[in-house]
């Protein structure tokens, strides 16, 4: 098994509220492991955004407050480096790309520039040497004519093209780790298959760790090698992709797979849906937060929380009454 | 066919485009460029395609929130393309409309008993304790509690909101619903819900729906017959085995390809579709297709196919089918 | 660009007229005219009054008057003054320098503080900076400038006698640069007060909108430096609502130069206003309205090429 290059240890972020504090993260931990996706697959409250954004140390803090054990990242724990080391740290070694292209990109700089900016600061390269890596980079992630494409601006761009800029920004130093958060959801399906064989082929050449953030199980099924699946805040299930996907262990992921409508000939008359909604946070319920939409939950499991417990191969689940078991 | 519901001819809505500084008319796009189709009472049909296909305009301009430019739209046997506003009023309530995101469309500032009493006020169809119970009665319809009457749409979760936005929708008992991706913004724990809440109101209503939608799944799981949009045109359209199963215009093909299935493994050897879709203000000449086409021949880039029927009611525009 | 230009100022000709139009019906409406303070000189007589009624054309219909000077202006022939019969143009060009003057240092010198403090109150939003820097700008806001005025001039001038009260030089010393500086001292604070606080107030919410934008996490995302992200990023597209501030703030800059004039006695553009609206000196009133209406529209034309300038969504389409 590879080694981990990343590695989160109750990981946590709460906001502050009038009259106390609500956790909207609470102890999350999953290791990523070299070259390899990690599918961070939730809807939306499951704190997947925010966990990641808490990686990269960009939460905006106040209001959100990071606590974690400890962020191993290459040996170094991410919680004891000064916001000048993390600096140096993120667009190098440590990426990240967002969901929307077309907001992410500074409209008023053409997008040769936003390429050159992390190859000037990390790499120290002169401004002819960075404009020329940048070319190579938008060849690479498949803009036609790149030189003419490094003296675009952002508008003049569709969105596949700016998520491929974006792209380019964030693999231009070759991290071991990049961070993507809902990076194919603003996009058309035929798009976003671009998108997504595009991350494929820069990690096998580059070996890159990627965390992927979605909430489509489908591109977690074609992209992923291990998935962690986040409700309310925390994980509840982590394994590899086939495994979970064929004998999901805790009763929500077996019910959100169960609730993607397919395209299959014979057509079932109604989709199974999980009642009800996910709680807010700070109004989580005592035991585990899924009990109140399970079909199988009984009175342990509205009395105490389940915490993450080693199933077979390798394999993960928080609840007391796991399916498949 | 039994008598159509909804018959669509040549229709064509195109937008003048204006230069930033100078406020001139510097093009046009035809964000729908002749598009013909019918619906059957009591059937849902499926509109799909990518962004700039303009299956939402197609939508908006049916039920003449956006003027047509060209054709006509005939709506339970009577010509509606121009009728004037005050005609156009009762048959407002006969065709409605459920937005993606119910929140920009229900006003903050009204309680949802409210809003849902407004359609029978305008249309004075009902008052005093009948407006009451009609009300009671729509919410029960959607599923959401009888004290929801007395909350403000910010205290719903986005899954309750689009059952508010629904059962504004089929206040007055409309015959034809058009879902502009009802379901695109939820979960998808919730969007099952209202799937399924679509699909028991069409039985028990006998609705007839026209359901636009980027989700092929959604699509596949809830509509009879589909239509698939590229840049202003319906490529091909037919009964929705046929089409997901037996797809002939090589777009259909690209765009099932493209979509991702939740089952790890089943990664097909796909072959992406290059390229972007084209802007509408500029479409190419010939198939508007045919620069993605993996297999587009020389005729492609001059002559415009037409639709070819290929029986049972399956319709492809494309020169390798006749076209 | 050209062919842009070429019709802002095309559409500005009509904006004048109107302009115009209204400032000379206004004139006319109010009660008195130019030849009231005639009456109350006991050796002119009706005879000469309605002699130089004439002379003036004031005996002509309002319309015939206005067509009259209309067609003058369009022939660049701006009129003549009523006491004296100078040329307008000479007379408000001859006090133009110093209007300038004055409100070119304010105006620098406000923006300049006012934009330091506003992206500092931006970047520590909530500390006591930026809780004190919003509640100076709000007094400075809520208070008239004349007030301003008479307080620097009953502190500085009156009580500590470090600076003089009014005029632009003492007498004998015109051209002494250093003695018109030291003149220049209080008009220019007490006008650049109020234009600072505007400015604070636009400039820490432009940077605050700014800063909340997702191309300013990307920009953080990239490891760039705090320095880096504010002068590359930030600024440049903060700058774009503030350059339109700076098109839309001219006519109050103009007004507040007016009454700073006034209160120091600056010789400038806004004494000669104040002074020809007593006097009812019609042509040159008609002469300043036109000119600061001319020097209003191009402020904005300059705002707006400036703006695209900045911004290639504008430039490229």
């Amino acid at each position: 098994m590879a080694e981990a290059v990343l590695r989160a240890e109750k990981l946590g972020v709460a906001f502050r509220i009038p009259g106390g504090r609500t956790k909207a993260v609470d102890g999350v931990t999953f290791e990523l492991r070299h070259g390899e996706t990690l599918g961070l697959v939730g809807e939306s409250g499951s704190g997947k955004t925010l966990t990641s954004l808490a990686l990269m140390r960009l939460l905006e803090s106040p209001p959100a407050e990071l606590s974690a054990d400890s962020i191993v990242f290459e040996g170094r724990d991410l919680l004891g480096l000064s916001e000048a080391e993390m600096a140096d740290l993120r667009g190098a070694r440590l990426s990240m790309i967002f969901q929307e292209p077309m907001t992410s990109l500074n409209p008023l700089m053409t997008v040769g520039r936003q390429i050159d900016e992390p190859l000037v600061r990390h790499l120290g390269l002169s401004a002819a040497e960075a404009r020329a890596r940048s070319e190579a980079l938008l060849a690479r992630v498949g803009i036609p004519r790149p030189s003419e494409a490094a003296q675009r601006y952002p508008h003049q761009l569709s969105g596949g093209m700016r998520q491929r800029v974006m792209i380019a920004i964030a693999l231009a130093c070759r991290p071991s780790v990049l961070v993507a958060d809902e990076p194919t959801t603003a996009l058309d399906v035929t798009i976003q298959a671009q998108i997504l064989d595009l991350l494929r082929e820069l990690q096998d050449e580059l070996g890159t760790a990627i965390l992927l953030i979605t909430h489509d199980l489908a591109v977690i099924a074609e992209t992923a090698h291990r998935v962690a699946v986040m409700y309310a805040g925390r994980i509840v299930e982590t394994g590899p992709v086939a495994a979970l996907f064929a004998t999901p262990l805790h009763p929500y992921t077996e019910g959100l797979l169960r609730s993607i409508p397919r395209i299959t000939r014979i057509r079932e008359a109604e989709l199974p849906e999980i009642p009800g909604m996910v709680p807010a946070p700070g109004q989580l319920p005592a035991g585990c937060a899924f009990a109140p939409r399970c079909a199988f939950a009984d009175a342990a499991c509205h009395a105490e929380r389940p915490t993450l417990m080693p199933a077979e191969g390798g394999r993960e689940v928080a609840c007391w009454k796991p399916r498949h078991g | 066919m039994a008598e159509p519901l909804l018959e669509v001819a040549g229709l064509k809505t195109h937008f003048p485009v204006l230069s930033k500084l100078l406020r001139r008319r510097v093009g046009t796009v035809k964000a729908v460029d002749g598009v013909d189709f019918a619906v059957a009472p009591g059937e849902v049909l499926g509109i799909v395609g990518e962004s700039g296909s303009g299956k939402t305009t197609v939508g908006k301009s049916i039920l003449r929130l956006i003027q047509p430019t060209e054709g006509s739209i005939s709506f339970e046997g009577r010509d509606i393309t121009n009728l004037p506003a005050a005609e156009m009023m009762p048959l407002r309530a006969r065709m409605q409309i459920v937005f993606q995101d119910p929140m920009s469309s229900l006003n903050p500032r009204m309680t949802i008993g409210r809003i849902l009493a407004a359609p029978f006020e305008i249309h004075g169809v009902a008052k005093g304790q009948e407006l009451q119970d009609r009300v009671a009665g729509l919410l029960g319809l959607v599923g959401l509690p009888e004290d929801a009457a007395q909350r403000y749409p910010h205290e719903f979760s986005g899954g309750q909101r689009q059952r508010v936005g629904i059962a504004r929708a089929l206040a007055l008992r409309p015959s034809l619903i058009i879902g502009d991706e009802p379901v695109s913004a939820l979960d998808v724990s919730i969007q099952a819900q209202i799937l399924n809440l679509l699909k028991r109101l069409q039985g028990e209503l006998g609705l007839t729906y026209i359901l636009i939608s980027h989700n092929l799944g959604v699509v596949s799981h809830i509509c009879d017959r589909v239509a698939v949009m590229y840049l202003g045109r319906v490529v091909e359209s037919g009964p929705r085995e046929a089409l997901f199963f037996n797809p002939k215009h090589p777009y259909t093909e690209a765009l099932l390809a493209a979509v991702p299935m939740p089952e790890p493994g089943m990664r097909r050897a796909r072959v992406p579709l290059g390229g972007d879709v084209p802007s509408p203000a500029n479409p190419p000449p010939g198939c508007a297709f045919h620069p993605r086409c993996p297999r587009a021949m020389a005729r492609c880039a001059i002559e415009a196919p037409v639709p070819t029927q290929l029986g049972d009611g399956h319709v492809v525009a494309c020169h390798l089918h006749g076209g | 660009m050209l062919p842009y230009i070429g019709r802002r100022l095309l559409q500005s000709v009509p904006l004048l007229v109107g302009v115009s139009i209204i400032a000379f019906a206004l004139m006319h409406l109010a009660p008195g005219g130019p030849l009231a303070v005639y009456t109350l000189n006991p050796t002119i007589t009706n005879q000469d009054i309605e002699r130089i009624r004439i002379v003036l054309g004031l005996d002509q219909p309002v319309h015939v008057q206005y067509f009259k000077w209309a067609l003058g202006m369009f022939s660049g022939n701006w009129g003549n003054t009523f006491f004296g019969g100078r040329p307008v143009l000479d007379v408000i060009l001859e006090r133009m320098p110093a209007t300038f003057l004055l409100m070119g240092s304010a105006l620098s010198l406000a923006i300049l503080i006012g934009c330091t403090i506003g992206v500092l109150g931006a970047i520590r939003r909530y500390s006591v900076f930026d809780m004190l820097a919003t509640s100076g700008a709000m007094i400075a806001l809520s208070f008239p400038t004349f007030w301003f005025g008479l307080m620097a001039i009953y502190f500085f001038a009156v009580k500590l006698g470090w600076l003089p009260s009014g005029g632009m030089n003492e007498l004998g010393e015109e051209g002494n640069l250093l003695d018109t500086l030291r003149h220049l001292i209080l008009p220019v604070m007490v006008l650049a007060l109020v234009i600072t606080a505007i400015w604070s107030r636009y400039t820490r919410s432009a940077f605050l909108e700014v800063m909340h934008q997702d191309y300013m996490r990307t920009a953080k995302a990239k490891g760039l430096h705090a320095r880096q992200r504010l002068l590359s990023h930030a600024l440049p597209n903060a700058l774009k609502p503030l350059i339109a501030l700076l098109g839309i703030e001219l006519p109050a800059l103009f007004s507040g130069a007016l009454v700073t004039e006034t209160i120091f006695g600056w010789p400038g553009m806004g004494r000669l206003f104040v002074d020809a609206l007593t006097m009812k000196e019609y042509p040159i009133l008609m002469g300043m309205i036109m000119f600061t209406a001319l020097f209003v529209i191009a402020g904005n034309l300059i705002a707006d090429i400036l703006i695209a300038a900045l911004d290639p969504r504008v430039r490229l389409s």
